[in-house]
């Protein structure tokens, strides 16, 4: 048998499988231990490297915990008002129409107080990317229900869990902005496993490719964990994400282009 | 017989002690230490490091992508 290989002999430049991409600003990252929002950036960063189109994207961020986007992603970024970013992403597209554009938003901001940029963008058919980060609360501003909070969960301000008699019903914006004809691509993922994240890479591939077709909205929503809204542990609020949230929220492609299929 | 040898390398002080990368080794390489980095999170480390094989999936999980990950192949 050879000599015993040692941890020095494998690190070296011509082994590199997997380096963090310089497209993250470096600096750390303001989310919490294991919130999935890193990786949701990391997979946007990566596309936009392997697509070579740094200085042709434009990004928008949101209100919420993502609101710093910007400060982390080394691209153009925009931050809007809180709901805005659909809104801002148009004015942007149809200003720059050679660009990449596309938004990153929570469901707090998409799905709550931006309910009618949301709809509106997607009913319009702007030819944008819409990255939606789905944890089922407001995180930002300490663990809120939302619109996409289930029933019976637990939130700061449904300490009971949400009854849906009084609060209504959680919704499901993705499923909703499906049925409109100026989505062109639409989809659920998440980044919880290695196996979630590469597929969830490739969907956000398709919906960063999809713009050279001007065909209309591409959105990959991601069901993500906010442990510290959850009050869990990272590896236990993902554990409970499965359990409770992917029955509500099924991971999967909802509308896909007839030529993609 | 060629294997294929892994190794990781953890940027310790960008480490936020999460731990979601500990279930998502298939081989049980990564544990989190028990030192604290400087900004007192139980960094995650190689705990068996003969075992990787360089998958990847630790690095694919980091939500702050302090995993370097290398891999190379060595006949026996
Ligand atoms: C006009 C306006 N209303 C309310 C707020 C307070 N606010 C800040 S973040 C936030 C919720 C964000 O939640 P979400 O979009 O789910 O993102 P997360 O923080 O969970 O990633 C709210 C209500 C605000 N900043 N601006
Ligand atoms: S509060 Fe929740 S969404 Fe915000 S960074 Fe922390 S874990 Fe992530």
């Amino acid at each position: 048998m050879a000599e015993k290989i040692t941890t020095n002999d494998i690190v070296k430049e011509e082994n590199l499988v997997f380096r963090k991409t310089p497209l993250f600003i470096d600096k750390p990252l303001s989310y919490c231990p294991g919130c999935g929002h890193g990786v949701a950036h990391r997979l946007v960063l990566e596309t936009i490297e392997e697509m070579g189109i740094q200085s042709e994207t434009i990004g928008v961020a949101p209100v919420g915990c993502s609101v710093l986007a910007y400060e982390f992603m080394d691209i153009d970024m925009q931050q809007a008002a809180h709901g805005r970013a659909p809104a801002l992403a148009t004015a942007i597209k149809r200003l720059h129409p050679e660009k990449f554009v596309f938004t990153y938003q929570g469901d707090g901001d998409l799905a709550a107080i931006g309910t009618a940029e949301t709809i509106h963008a997607c009913n319009r058919g702007e030819n944008i990317t819409i990255i939606f980060i789905n944890n089922g609360i407001y995180g930002m501003t300490g663990g809120q229900m939302a619109p996409t909070t289930l029933p019976g969960m637990k939130s700061s301000t449904s300490p009971y869990g949400r009854d849906i008699k009084t609060m209504g019903n959680p919704l499901k914006i993705t499923e909703l902005v499906a049925q409109l004809p100026g989505t062109y691509y639409v989809t659920r993922q998440a980044v919880h496993t290695p196996g979630a994240v590469r597929k969830a890479k490739k969907a956000i591939r398709m919906a960063f490719e999809n713009q050279k077709l001007n065909k209309g909205v591409s959105f990959v929503e991601i069901v993500s964990n906010c442990n510290s809204g959850w009050k869990m542990e990272p590896v236990q609020a993902n554990e409970w994400m499965v359990e409770n949230m992917f029955p509500f929220f099924p991971l999967g492609d909802i509308k896909v282009p007839a030529e993609q299929k | 017989m060629a294997k294929v040898k892994g190794s990781i390398v953890v940027n310790i002080e960008r480490c936020k002690g999460c731990g979601v990368c500990v279930p998502s080794c298939p081989q049980s390489v990564i544990a989190l230490h028990e030192d604290v980095n400087a900004k007192g999170y139980h960094y995650a480390y190689m705990a068996n490091p003969e075992e990787c094989t360089g998958c990847a999936n630790c690095a694919m999980v980091c939500p702050d992508a302090v995993i370097t990950v290398y891999r190379m192949k060595v006949n026996e």
